[in-house]
């Protein structure tokens, strides 16, 4: 399957009577990632809630590819092949490890899910030991790298990730940032990728936005965005 | 002894139908944290549809059969109908959303079929089993061990529709966390509907059990629906290995009641079993993580 492209275009979304995005448009084009940056309140995680129909668009496009997703269910747009990674949670804890990983599968071909659960046994060897356990036995850090598998179990055409790196052993940072990078290469997946770490995003990011106060401030290519010091001091804060 | 074995029997064969009504709840209070008070009334009619069917064809088994389907229908189009647009309001709305289901049903029956007490045939015999001249009581009789195994293997089937089966891992992720589950693509709201529908189907079994015992009223599911509701918080509500044990805890506590104690007494006693597990268990005995799994 080529690989996708995730369109917002002028979007006004939040919660209650006061929208958090004022007309956010942001393009992640093929095979690319794309960082988006900016400090807490930005709404970076409303952007990503909104992109995957828990939040309510109220004005704007949200497009895959050539699919409208706006205003779809969110069970909807994650059949559609985008997937979530929530920040810190998004781990079932009733359920064991493994069938946590599984609920990834439901959206694959019947034939694909064994090897592709064995694929990311071999990938994430933590979550191979602890197969049978109970998700909630699991560290934080083991939780964001079941939630992480999990997604990329789905076989996703957009993967939006949220502080993928909150909670995580630097060393595992760099495992999962590496992984995300190796998917877009070998497999085309596009990536939005919001993270509180400006420098470490934009080192493996194609491009990036800077969020302020719910709108656009600036995009541009990642090298670029990290060479912008009066940018990155007055928003980046490195 | 004699009384002891034939009292622990007859226990054993009234709590698998306490169970069955129990984890009717349960599978009810999983899908969507909701107590359906219409459940016995819901297996009442499913009985009356049961007979129905038995009158005019002269066949229990496809009495039996037209009965789980029918449960399994009206549970599905319940939650459809009444429960989901209550769906995100105040927790009181279902419950009295639910009430009013019951008045319903219980008033159309007594429209439709009259209130006149109605016996109900079983498919096998109720005689009791001896050896020698050792009496085993109802609770041994061929009627008793059917309904024994028909809820057991009910809730085997249950068990491994949930743990084995992809729907089964649906149902588990929408009922523990529905955000989740929407991520991964799962549609809620169908899981639900199925849960309410196979509750439904597990009621009217239930109904089919019981009914040669109480007769055939529209009240006559009433005091069972009690005594499952009862089963269940035993259990802990969302664990239905709990709604089993509780169930079968409570059958024969019942008939020690009853046989050693007076025949009067059960219901109270029931009732203050209740009250001491809400005291001091709220949860129910079942209800940890550890039980949860199933």
């Amino acid at each position: 399957m080529p690989a996708s492209s995730l369109a917002v275009a002028d979007v006004v979304a939040g919660y209650g009577s006061a929208p958090v995005l004022h007309g956010v448009s942001i393009t992640a084009r093929p095979a690319t990632i794309t960082a988006v940056l900016g400090a807490n309140g930005a709404g970076k995680t409303t952007l990503l809630r909104t992109i995957s129909g828990f939040v309510r668009t109220r004005s704007g496009q949200v497009r895959l590819d050539e699919t409208s997703l706006t205003r779809l269910a969110p069970d909807h747009i994650a059949r559609a092949g985008v997937a979530h990674v929530p920040e810190g949670q998004g781990v079932i804890t009733e359920l064991t490890v493994e069938e946590n990983l599984k609920l990834g599968l439901l959206l694959r071909r019947r034939a694909d899910r064994g090897a592709a659960l064995e694929d990311a046994y071999r990938r994430f060897g933590i979550l191979a030991d602890r197969r049978r356990r109970h998700a909630a036995t699991l560290s934080g850090g083991e939780r964001q790298i079941l939630v992480i598998a999990r997604a990329l179990l789905s076989a996703p055409r957009v993967l939006l990730l949220d502080e993928p790196s909150l909670g995580l052993a630097p060393k595992v940072v760099v495992q999962v940032m590496d992984l995300v990078r190796q998917l877009r290469d070998d497999s085309g997946l596009t990536v939005l990728l919001v993270e509180q770490n400006a420098r470490s995003a934009l080192s493996i990011a194609d491009q990036g936005v800077v969020l302020n106060l719910g709108k656009v401030v600036a995009t541009a290519p990642a090298g670029e965005l990290a060479a912008d010091v009066a940018l990155r001091r007055h928003y980046l804060g490195f | 002894m004699q009384e002891f074995v034939e009292f622990t029997l007859g226990g054993v064969s009234d709590g698998v139908i306490y169970a069955a009504i129990g984890l009717s709840l349960v599978l009810i209070w999983r899908a969507t944290r909701v107590l359906n008070y219409a459940q016995g009334g819901l297996a009442m009619f499913t009985s009356y549809i049961a007979l129905i069917v038995i009158n005019a064809t002269g066949n229990y088994w496809l009495g039996f059969i037209v009965a789980l389907a029918a449960g399994l229908i009206i549970g599905g189009v319940v939650e459809r109908v009444v429960i989901r647009p209550a769906a995100g309001k105040p927790h009181l709305n279902t419950v009295i959303v639910t009430i009013g289901l019951l008045i319903l049903v219980e008033g159309l029956a007594g429209i439709i079929y009259g209130s006149k007490n109605r016996s109900f045939p079983t498919p096998y015999s109720i005689v009791g089993a001896k050896i020698g001249s050792f009496d085993l009581g109802a609770g041994s009789s061929p009627s008793a061990i059917f309904t024994a195994i028909s809820v057991l293997v009910a809730a085997g089937l249950l068990a491994v529709l949930f743990q084995y089966t992809s729907v089964g891992l649906r149902m588990r992720a929408s009922a523990f966390s529905g955000t989740v589950a929407q991520l991964m693509g799962v549609r809620v709201g169908r899981m639900t509907t199925v849960g309410w529908a196979l509750a439904g189907l597990i009621g009217a079994l239930a109904g089919m059990l019981v009914t040669p015992q109480t007769f055939l009223y529209p009240n006559s599911m009433d005091s069972i629906f009690v005594l499952g509701f009862t089963a269940a918080v035993i259990g802990g509500l969302d664990s239905p290995v709990g709604a089993i044990v509780g169930g079968l805890i409570l059958g024969v506590l019942l008939n020690y009641v009853t046989g050693y104690v007076g025949s009067n007494l059960p219901e109270l006693a029931g009732l203050a079993l209740l009250i001491l597990v809400l005291m001091f268990r709220p949860s129910g005995l079942f209800a940890s993580t550890a039980t949860r799994q199933v």
